[in-house]
């Protein structure tokens, strides 16, 4: 009896082990497929405004995450890569530098607004959905791309269909602390059946070994969990929410929020913002968005 | 910060939180220690193997990783329960380690005639143990327990990382980024309910420590 446990935990181990090394195989094969878009020669930008100092200054300080899977993952080369990078790219680009002149910080969701208001950074691009709390300290570009949140179950899960279906199955629910998805679901079940990680990963793990019942964030996170669950989870595919991605900058920087959104409708049309995502969520999510309409810049 | 009068309910339930971890935790480490550290003055070799094996363990293994093999190794062996109380689990193995040493280390200090003479007027080890040495060894080890206890207050705050939430640190963490409040302003309200335990728990053990002294 205590021998097979033994043998147990040592699986245990040897499955986080093996899912370290699956992780890291797939930053790197996002990251050296990222088309590199086309770096503007010789562009000029009026005189003082953020895009003429970041063009001058040749370098472009980006806050992005280095633990979310197909959008900012940072791989075994040192860098982020995912659809945020990407994104970032095309207007590191537009502002005349190139992708290897981006200076990465870490931005969890946690400090996002305080590595802009400090001036650690140029801009954020880290899976952050746009809201009216947020607005008020900084101010966001985009969005470039609407997200929403899904509930995640066990393929064999038949009770759980969509976030009303929580209550009645008395649903044990996991997100991540701090994260908009984990506000919104406490309107859906009783606080006492939510749990919270700092990660995704440990709520993977809870829902395979039957802690929880479901996980829940914004849908193309859940797709890349599903992804490499090996067909153990599924997409409930109810979106309940709708979580616009924005591009955060220092508050009241029209001039750079109308060149992001310009450069990002710009990037539609010429097929870049399609190349950004096949090379990163296309992989799992192969239909591409349209770009969303884009916000007032205030 | 005006987060603190803003959001002062969820502070509350977050105090609340950690003080309901903090009890369950405490009372199972003092006793579990205390248990331990009996077994490791106990003549029975065994019994001394398995205080030293849970000494040397828990005390050498970080606090994370104990936390992490409570609340996702017990899952994977088929035992399933709240993380509240996985969290009880993992904080009260990891204290317990320290409250065994430091109890052992009371009793080192009861003079071996008290245990010479409780054996000579014929009580049982655990009779001598637990009516003789104890009871003098606990009055000397009031500070070190004290800060092995305090040590474990702040300790819960990892605890909230692993699936319990609602504790003060997690609510904190909640509120700057879901809701959008500076950290700053949060997490300092945070630290204010953590020294609204620590500071008051250590002035008790300041008074508990002069009513219980024994002269010697």
């Amino acid at each position: 009896m205590r021998f097979s446990h033994l043998i147990r935990i040592a699986a245990v181990a040897a499955t986080v082990v093996i899912a370290a090394t699956a992780c890291g195989d797939q930053s790197s094969s996002l990251g050296s497929s990222g088309a590199a878009p086309s770096v503007a020669q010789g562009a000029s930008f009026p005189a003082g405004s953020t895009m003429d100092t970041l063009n001058k200054a040749q370098t472009l300080r980006l806050g992005t995450k280095f633990d979310q899977p197909l959008f900012g993952l940072k791989g075994l080369d040192g860098n982020p890569a995912g659809f945020d990078v990407e994104i970032a790219k095309i207007i590191a680009a537009k502002l005349g530098i190139p992708a290897d002149k981006i200076a990465y910080t870490e931005a969890p969701s946690a400090v996002r607004e305080e590595v802009i208001e400090q001036g650690r950074v140029d801009m954020v691009a880290a899976t952050y959905t746009i809201n009216d709390k947020r607005k008020e300290r900084i101010s966001f570009a985009g969005p470039y791309y609407v997200a929403g949140q899904d509930l995640m179950v066990k393929s064999d899960n038949t009770t759980i269909t969509g976030p009303d279906s929580l209550r009645g199955a008395n649903a044990k629910v996991c997100s991540v602390a701090g994260s908009t998805p984990s506000e919104n679901i406490k309107k859906y079940i009783d606080p006492a059946n939510l749990t919270l990680f700092d990660v995704y990963s440990k709520c993977a793990d809870a829902l395979r070994t039957g802690q929880v019942d479901v996980v829940t964030t914004d849908n193309v996170i859940l797709t890349g969990l599903i992804e490499n669950s090996g067909g153990a989870f599924k997409l409930v595919n109810q979106k309940f929410t709708e979580e616009p991605y924005g591009i955060g900058i220092k508050k009241g920087d029209v001039a750079f929020c109308e060149f992001i959104n310009q450069t990002l409708k710009e990037a539609e049309a010429d097929g870049s913002y399609k190349a950004a995502w096949d090379s990163t969520v296309g992989k799992v999510s192969p239909e591409v968005p349209p770009l969303p309409a884009p916000g007032t810049c205030s | 910060m005006g987060v603190i009068i803003e959001q002062f309910p969820l502070f509350v339930l977050g105090f609340l939180g950690t003080v309901r971890l903090c009890v369950f935790s405490a009372v199972g480490a003092l006793v579990l220690g205390t248990i331990l550290a009996g077994f490791r003055v106990s003549p029975v070799p065994p019994l001394r193997m398995i205080g030293t094996a849970w000494v040397t363990v828990f005390r050498n293994t970080p606090l994370a990783v104990v936390l992490f093999a409570v609340a996702f190794g017990l899952p994977e062996l088929g035992i399933n329960g709240s993380y509240f109380y996985f969290g009880v689990i993992g904080l009260t193995c990891y204290t317990a380690a320290f409250v065994c040493e430091a109890v052992r280390s009371g009793i080192n200090s009861v003079s071996a005639g008290q245990a010479e003479a409780a054996r000579a007027i014929g009580l049982t080890f655990s009779q001598s143990l637990s009516l003789i040495v104890l009871p003098q060894a606990l009055r000397t080890v009031v500070p070190p327990l004290g800060s092995v206890i305090i040590a474990m207050i702040k300790n819960s705050a990892i605890a909230g990382a692993f699936g319990i939430g609602g504790d003060l640190f997690a609510n904190g963490v909640q509120l700057t980024s879901a809701q959008g409040y500076a950290a700053v302003g949060a997490l300092t309200g945070a630290l204010l309910g953590y020294l609204l335990l620590t500071i008051p728990g250590g002035i008790l053990l300041g008074v508990l420590e002069r009513k219980v002294a024994v002269a010697r």
